[in-house]
């Protein structure tokens, strides 16, 4: 809970005593934050430049846009018809999100204790693993769905895989930081007693961390669903399909309507995962 | 703790003494595990796995993957200009996103932290964030490239939404964790709540804040990408779409899938960094 | 009590770290069977390093260690595990696995005897459950038996460790800081629950201690250690002000054989208040 003190302000009573003597601290906090803003403007400034960005237009655009959006993406009565087509690609994408984020779970864990550096087996390996998780997580989904597309063509599986190829790299390093930060004492106690290697794991590894992981996992679950509607858009599957073929269509209400299934399911997720996280605890 | 403990040694149906009970949390490990189980066999049975052959598929991918990454290069779509000049646009629209989103997540986090705030704003401010979260960003971005026109507004606009969202629970996270002693002590010499903000609550958070918004650049760096290549709002995205998609050349892939890679392991390196000194969690 | 032999013959044990750092430096001691034997010295004089070397927890640079007339020092992956099965160790911290209950955690001490699978499995025999409840009512906790140890206090958890220290059946028990976190009461149940194992189960017990007056109550042997030399060895008879100065350096403690009537707790803040923060800082 303690947070670490970043500055020197005063604790608790003493604030005046505290504010009198950083004073001067603060004159130099003030030039800082000065630079900073400058910094911000400029960057700001240059990078809008660099891209045309207007920042004008953006303001008096987006607000405009967003009413816009909110009439044109309504759905309508009529766009309910289209429930039928949108359900199925909805349960497609779901059950897709559950799976990769399940079985890349199982290969990330593996990966994270062997590569961990508290408990893994050592030597290059730490580097290893932590270079396949970062290749993994860094090459963009985009990359992964178009290469996949070219061997494994359309299909459900498709979408699944480059899902699972991206969890896997994320998984990997979310789970290397739980271990590591994992206490070490019984992982010691249990090696003093003479256990093996694979008993620390199934004994201690696993209960330590069983939490964390399954919190990732549901986290991942959650966030596979929310990309795959880009996967879907790229592969042409699920319910970023769905949406695509609507949108370009311009049938708007059924494409906002796809929008409306997709942040129920998301918030229903969100709110199961956190039920899920209090109970396991 | 009180002293009632459970009875000693229970014996199990069979006679043998029982060492392992289930608690209630352990029973509910077990049904989250099971069901997540359950829900993969079902989703990889009922699978379509498309008309091609599993085998010859893996085969041509792990093919395709080594040639992309063993022959990066140009094949003429592009030239070697082009590609930077993408990059840049890329980290140029997630740079836009981080200020602009981090500036309106800052006023919005003040009033979502509790300690600063009241229980009604910070609700209505939590809801509407997690409403910004579910709908994925290239809905948002594909949405605004209709409502103001395709161009970087849409593409910033659409990134919007997220940044703030994470922004706002990082900072008020960040917030909430400040010392409710010094909140007291500032109120009760009488200071207003800007000059609590200013005196107290910017200064003792400047780091983390800072941390946590430059970890979400390297996040819009990503997203930025990924929207450039399906939306069509430019950057490297829109040319890795092009070379994949269009042209189906995968050198050139690899050669932007090197220049993301690069950009983002070094984004991630210092965000890590930033993360262990300056964000400590729990 | 008939073998008051040396079950532990520690001979010349010296540790460096890189950047020829000498955690420990040509430190020799004995343990007799059954034998109560107490460590003291400063943060970073290399306690914690001594005991875990002698089990192996860290290599030693040189020297030698007889455990039982076996040297540990050259055994191999396998032989090892053998040995550590008679050599157990309780530490500062306590070292359960939270999430589950005491009696699973007790059992953790048999995991050395078991086959990988069995154990990683934790199949225990009948045999091995009953030692497990027994050593645990021993430690007065059969009450506790099913409760998960995240909901134990800090006394009750350190004697979860010592019941998974004596479920091992131990000829010596390493105590790495037994009672550095826990308060004057829990800390005298956990000392007394030591001596008995020293006198009545007949298991020596090498202990690291920092509060100098547990160490005069408690062992029969008190050694010294500064700067990870040995400085001091005897009884707690022998020890005085100067061996305290010279084990501690210019430090005052309190609680020293002066004032020994005055059976207050010390804390000795200087020598032992970052005691687990420098013990695993050496490590």
């Amino acid at each position: 809970m303690a947070a670490r003190k970043l500055a020197p302000l005063g604790p608790n009573g003493g604030a005046e005593d505290s504010l009198a003597k950083t004073n001067a601290f603060f004159r130099k906090k003030t030039l800082v934050l000065f630079a900073m803003v400058v910094a911000f403007f400029v960057i700001n400034g240059v990078s809008g430049a660099f891209v045309e960005f207007d920042f004008v237009s953006a303001a008096v655009d987006v607000p405009a846009g967003i009413v816009w959006m909110l009439s044109e993406f309504a759905p309508s009565a009529s766009s309910l018809e289209y429930l039928d087509s949108i359900m199925p690609a909805l349960g497609s994408t779901i059950l897709a999100s559950v799976a990769s984020s399940c079985i890349a779970a199982v290969f990330s864990f593996i990966l994270a204790v062997l590569g961990s550096r508290s408990v893994g087996i050592g030597g290059p390996m730490a580097l290893i693993v932590r270079a396949i998780a970062s290749i993994f997580r860094n090459i963009p989904v985009v990359a992964w769905a178009l290469v996949l597309l070219f061997s494994f063509k359309q299909s459900e599986f498709t979408g699944f895989l480059a899902l699972f190829l991206t969890s896997f790299g994320y998984l990997t390093r979310c789970f290397l930081e739980t271990i590591d930060e994992m206490s070490t004492g019984p992982i010691e106690a249990l090696r003093a007693t003479g256990a093996t290697y694979f008993q620390i794991v199934v004994q201690a590894v696993i209960p330590m961390s069983v939490t964390s992981v399954i919190s990732w996992v549901l986290y991942m679950i959650e966030t596979n669903i929310r990309d795959a509607t880009l996967v879907g858009i790229l592969t042409g599957t699920g319910i970023g399909f769905v949406f695509d073929v609507y949108y370009k269509s311009f049938r708007y209400d059924v494409a906002g309507l796809t929008l409306v299934t997709i942040v129920i399911v998301v918030i229903a997720c969100e709110t199961l995962s956190n039920y899920i996280r209090r109970r396991i605890m | 703790m009180s002293e009632a403990g459970n009875s000693p040694a229970r014996r199990t149906r069979s006679g043998k003494l029982r060492v392992h009970v289930m608690h209630k949390a352990d029973a509910a490990l077990w049904v989250v595990v099971g069901a997540l189980v359950a829900v993969t066999v079902f989703a990889m049975v009922i699978m379509d796995y498309g008309k091609v052959n599993f085998f010859d598929a893996c085969v041509a991918a792990l093919g395709d993957f080594w040639e992309m990454m063993s022959t990066p290069g140009l094949a003429g779509h592009f030239t070697a200009e082009d590609v930077i000049v993408g990059l840049f646009e890329s980290l140029a629209l997630a740079a836009l996103t981080t200020f602009i989103g981090a500036v309106i997540a800052f006023v919005f986090g003040l009033f979502a932290a509790v300690n600063l705030s009241n229980k009604a704003a910070s609700n209505v401010i939590k809801i509407l964030m997690s409403i910004f979260r579910a709908v994925p960003t290239i809905l948002w971005v594909l949405v605004f490239s209709v409502a103001i026109g395709l161009g970087p507004e849409a593409a910033v606009a659409g990134l919007l939404f997220h940044s703030i969202a994470y922004l706002v629970k990082a900072y008020s996270e960040a917030f909430e964790e400040i010392d409710p002693g010094t909140l007291e002590a500032l109120r009760a010499s009488g200071a207003r709540w800007w000059q609590i903000v200013f005196q107290a609550v910017i200064p003792a958070k400047t780091n983390e804040l800072l941390s946590w918004t430059f970890i979400r650049f390297e996040i819009n760096f990503v997203n930025a990408v990924a929207v450039g290549a399906v939306a069509g709002a430019g950057g490297i995205g829109y040319q890795l779409f092009l070379a994949g998609s269009f042209y189906l050349n995968l050198h050139e892939v690899g050669l932007i899938v090197y220049l993301c890679l690069a950009v983002a392991v070094v984004l991630e390196i210092i965000a890590t960094q930033l993360r262990k000194r300056f964000i400590v969690q729990q | 009590m008939t073998d008051k032999g040396n079950l532990l013959e520690v001979r010349g044990l010296t540790k460096c770290y890189k950047g020829d750092v000498k955690a420990l430096d040509n430190v020799s001691i004995d343990v007799r069977r059954g034998e109560f034997v107490t460590i003291i010295g400063a943060s970073g004089a290399g306690k914690s390093t001594l005991l875990r070397c002698i089990n192996r927890l860290i290599e030693p640079t040189t020297g030698t260690v007889a455990f039982d007339g076996r040297e540990m020092t050259t055994l191999g992956k396998h032989d090892l595990r053998l040995a550590r099965q008679r050599i157990s160790m309780i530490f500062q911290h306590y070292n359960l696995v939270y999430r589950m209950t005491a009696i699973e955690n007790v059992l953790h001490g048999r995991l050395g005897y078991k086959s990988t699978l069995a154990g990683a499995l934790g199949l225990y025999s009948e045999d091995e459950k009953a030692l497990a409840f027994k050593v645990l009512d021993q430690v007065g906790l059969s009450d506790f038996a099913y409760t998960r140890t995240d909901q134990l206090s800090g006394g009750q958890k350190q004697r979860v460790g010592i019941a998974r220290a004596l479920v091992q059946e131990p000829l010596l028990m390493l105590c790495d800081e037994p009672i550095a976190s826990l308060d004057p009461k829990s800390s005298r149940t956990v000392m007394e629950r030591l001596r008995w194992v020293a006198d009545e189960l007949n298991i020596a017990c090498l202990v690291n201690l920092h509060q100098v007056d547990f160490a005069l109550e408690f062992s029969d042997r008190i050694i010294g250690l500064a700067k990870g030399k040995k400085v001091f060895e005897g009884t707690p008879d022998e020890v005085n002000e100067e061996v305290v100065h010279e084990v501690y350096g210019d430090i005052d403690i309190e609680g020293l054989p002066g004032d020994r009537m005055v059976p207050t707790i010390v804390q000795a803040d200087v020598a032992g208040g970052t005691a687990g923060a420098s013990s695993t800082g050496v490590a």
